[in-house]
């Protein structure tokens, strides 16, 4: 996901006038505490200078608490952020901690310009932030300590939390944090060169690992606060539909049920079940006797869509990439044609925390704890089911067991039903709960597509007309992202297509998104999910049947200047281990990508083992720009590859009959087991100092092209459809 | 509802409960101890593991009732246990954590395996581990940290 929404990362102007360093109650400085929110009447400028007091707080102890912007949800943030800022303070990292901000003005993201995590921009949109801060605060300690030693600042250096000055002087951050406290934050500062960094580009290891191995880490479902109540939903069997009418008799009777009540959603209306307990709860929602109106209501089928997207995948849609000429195809012989109809289904995110949510409604204010990857939004609309203005909506971010995008939605839906639940029940917090039924019958799906493709082949093997026609709901239609949809087009539906780095003279790349009754939402890598899968397997096909190496044949198609690219080709080229002593019955799949400014490449060793693919190893290159953490992009690669394996799943895919999802659970909707996810995963990473891009999204992309790439040298057939049913 | 008199992390703990309350909900719930989570509810995830008489059980789907007098230890107390200590360590050591909320149940089953196997094939391993869905697909590292973990225990 890609919304340039407006910029705030001009780093020009002091905002000193309305930045508060305060000192800490309990002593020490550049206190934890967050920028007062500013009514409207008295709007600021945009925040331009990032105050260091609402992302640093040394403690007289000597520790240091970092406020990191966004959500941790596995892609290591809480980690790699704070390195970020500690080697800037030259901190001692064994005493950094790290905690999660609320939502805040000052915790939007810098390009995004709201409070988020999507696009794999948690360290390529802070880094430079997080760096600044680091250097600002250590530029304050020290001119504390050279004011108390009566020495010039440049006099002094820095090391481990400690500011060292002439003739022997030292003194720990801890000590000048009260003085440091009261130096104005200088607008700017030098940064370290890449040779100065001490942990940045270093593998550094987890710091939510211990609490996330004993069970202490809380994540939003854990949540326990006094008198709180759950709350589940009866979400209607078809999306949109209404309660008719509604028997609640046998549901109240359960001792420890406080309410039930019919509440309005996003799509149609559902009904509440408040409890003491989740088990009493959920027994509640299960006695309820609901008749549903189903009046008007479209009852999307699986089947007739799929006959519906295969038919307008004939037809040329709204462009999205055009470039020589569109009728070249026509004087390409039949012989040298290629005609490819690929189908993708819907598909759940599935996160292993089920989306959960937890509001306290208080009258003139309200407390919010969300798992989110959209503080923004949530707040927002948490506010807005209450009757409140944001600001008066206290917003805490809970640590997510996952998310790939499903805590990002732009309608807050699961925060909205949390809150229109504890509107009433006054003071009482309410933990809203889906249960994983709700989650992967609940819509907000990876959408269905189909793409069909005409390519002609020209004398050298490379294609050189190509028409390719993508059907598939949009993403940003009705959304308030909805401006970002040009000439028809939503890129999100076409990146990885339309942007492509090979070269192909005649091209074109058009574009349908039909409405569907189906609520849909970015999928980790987005529309590189699909793209990436066609891209690369026809590639792919295209060099097995010129009869080039598969490697080989895509440096020759690749633009020049696809320089990430190339890069990673080469380096997965040299790391060849994967060429040699490979087994009877096995073969090696390729595929390229770059996403989300990153270039990866992966050679994955496949046999056939009943009638599924085993993964044995997958081998794959990298050039994210300087790797700021590689112990936890190895992680992101590693986790990623076995995340896009979930394409090939058997079982890997939303349905709908009549209207209704046809699957409830990990029994029919089933993710990739550790049986399923490639055994081993050797990452290599570009060296390079050029800015960091993102890491969470770009593995995904390339594993299952190259997966089916694999089977394709095993069987000489071809899979353009997926789930992958038969192999 | 009933009383149930429950040995949990070695002491004895008495819930109120209804008695198909699943032992999943007793202990976030009643005991509040919220390191075993809840992923799926039908035993499909793996993420409720925790050891009942020794044995690495889905949570989510054992009513309280049946549980009688046979010891629970959950994750919270597993690092007592010298293999759950050493897998623990393992865990930390290969940094396998990402999103983390699957790890309770993964941890459970590794030292499960451990006690059962101390030197486990990749086999051994896809066949105890079979049940624990990890969505951030950690699994490389699990992987890597059970078999460290067999190494240092020796």
């Amino acid at each position: 996901m890609q919304p340039a929404l407006k910029r705030e990362n001009d780093l020009t102007l002091n905002r000193r006038s309305f930045l508060q360093v305060t000192t800490a109650a309990a002593g020490g400085l550049l206190v934890s505490l967050y920028l007062p929110r500013i009514t409207s009447a008295q709007q600021p400028p945009a925040p331009k200078v990032y105050p260091p007091d609402a992302f640093i707080h040394i403690a007289t102890d000597g520790k240091i608490n970092i406020t990191v912007n966004r959500l941790e949800f596995g892609q290591g943030v809480q980690t790699s952020l704070p390195m970020v800022l500690a080697d800037e303070l030259d901190a001692d990292w064994s005493q950094v901690t790290a905690e999660l901000a609320p939502a805040a003005d000052v915790y939007k993201d810098p390009l995004f310009g709201m409070q988020m995590v999507g696009g794999s921009g948690s360290i390529a949109h802070s880094f430079q932030q997080y760096r600044e801060l680091g250097a600002k605060t250590r530029a304050m300690l020290v001119a504390a300590a050279a004011d108390r030693w009566q020495v010039a600042a440049k006099e002094c250096r820095t090391e481990n939390s400690v500011v060292y000055g002439p003739n022997n002087r030292s003194a720990r951050y801890a000590e000048l944090a009260n003085d440091a406290a009261r130096k104005s934050v200088p607008d700017k500062v030098a940064l370290k060169s890449a040779s100065e960094f001490r942990l940045i580009g270093k593998p550094v290891k987890r710091l939510d690992s211990p609490a996330k191995c004993d069970g202490s880490q809380k994540f939003g479902l854990d949540l326990d606060l006094p008198g709180m109540k759950i709350a589940v939903v009866a979400h209607p069997p078809v999306f949109g539909a209404k309660v008719k009418t509604v028997d609640d008799r046998d549901a109240r009777a359960l001792a420890g049920v406080r309410d039930v009540f019919e509440i309005p959603l996003e799509k149609g209306t559902g009904v509440a079940v408040v409890a003491d307990r989740f088990w009493t709860a959920k027994r509640a929602r299960d006695l309820l006797k609901i008749d549903w109106d189903l009046t008007g209501v479209e009852r999307p089928d699986t089947a007739e869509l799929r006959a519906k997207y295969k038919q307008l995948a004939t037809t040329t849609g709204n462009v999205a990439a055009t470039r020589g000429d569109e009728k070249a195809l026509d004087s390409i012989p039949q012989t040298n044609r290629i005609v490819a109809e690929y189908e993708f289904p819907y598909l759940a995110h599935a996160p292993m925390e089920p989306l959960n949510a937890t509001v306290n409604f208080q009258g003139d204010k309200a407390e919010a704890w969300v798992p989110s990857q959209f503080q923004t939004m949530d707040q927002m609309i948490i506010a807005q089911a209450l009757g409140l203005k944001p600001d008066q909506v206290t917003f805490h971010t809970e640590f997510a067991g996952g998310g790939f995008g499903r805590r990002a939605t732009t309608d807050s839906h699961v925060p909205k039903e949390a809150a229109l639940i504890a509107k009433r029940f006054r003071d009482t917090p309410i933990k809203l709960i889906w249960t994983r039924e709700d989650d992967v019958r609940g819509g907000y799906y990876r959408p269905m597509h189909a793409h069909r493709i005409e390519i002609g082949i020209g004398p050298d093997g490379l294609p050189s007309a190509w028409r390719h026609v993508i059907v598939g709901q949009s993403l940003l239609a009705g959304t308030p992202f909805a401006m970002m949809i040009k000439n028809g087009v939503d890129e999100t539906a076409v990146e990885g297509t339309a942007d492509t780095s090979y070269n192909i003279p005649n091209f074109h790349v058009s574009v349908h998104h039909p409405t569907v009754n189906v609520p849909v939402l970015w999928w980790r890598s987005v529309g590189h999910t699909h793209n990436a899968f066609v891209m690369e397997t026809l590639i792919d096909e295209l060099a097995t049947r010129a009869r080039i190496d598969p490697i080989a044949y895509r440096r020759k198609l690749l633009k020049t200047d696809a320089k990430k690219l190339h890069s990673v080709l080469d380096l997965l080229d040299q790391k060849s281990a994967w060429r040699k002593n490979l087994a009877a019955g096995r073969a090696v799949g390729i595929s390229c990508h770059e996403s989300f400014e990153t270039a990866v490449a992966c050679a994955v060793e496949v046999s056939i083992e009943n009638k599924r693919p085993k993964i044995h190893r997958a081998t794959v290159a990298l050039n994210c720009g300087l790797a700021v953490n590689p112990l936890s992009v190895e992680s992101q690669f590693q986790g990623g590859l076995g995340f896009g394996v979930l394409q090939l799943m058997a079982q890997g895919a939303i349905t709908l009959k009549d209207g209704r999802v046809e699957q409830r659970n990990f029994d029919g909707y089933t993710p990739a087991y550790i049986i399923d996810a490639p055994m081993m995963v050797d990452v290599h990473i570009v060296p390079s100092t050029e800015p960091p891009t993102g890491c969470g999204e770009p593995p995904v992309p390339v594993i299952s092209p190259a997966v089916v790439n694999a089977l394709s040298m095993l069987t000489g057939k071809r899979y353009r459809t997926l789930p992958l049913v038969n192999v | 509802m009933a009383t149930f008199h429950l040995n949990i992390n070695g002491s004895e703990k008495t819930v109120d409960v209804d008695p198909s309350t699943p032992l999943l909900w007793v202990l976030r719930e009643e005991l509040k101890l919220t390191g075993t989570k809840y992923g799926c509810g039908i035993s499909a995830c793996g993420a409720c593991t925790v050891h009942v008489a020794g044995i690495a059980t889905r949570s989510c789907v054992v009513p309280v009732e049946l549980i009688g007098d046979r010891p629970i230890v959950t994750i919270e107390a597993i690092g007592k246990d010298p293999v759950g200590r050493a897998v623990q360590n393992a865990w930390i050591e290969k940094d396998v954590v990402q999103c983390g909320y699957c790890q309770s149940g993964q941890i459970m089953s590794a030292v499960a395996l451990l006690k059962d196997t101390k030197k486990p094939t990749d086999k051994n391993i896809e066949e105890s581990m079979g049940g624990n869905l990890c969505r951030c697909a950690t699994y490389v590292r699990i992987r890597e940290a059970i078999k460290r973990a067999s190494q240092q225990l020796g």
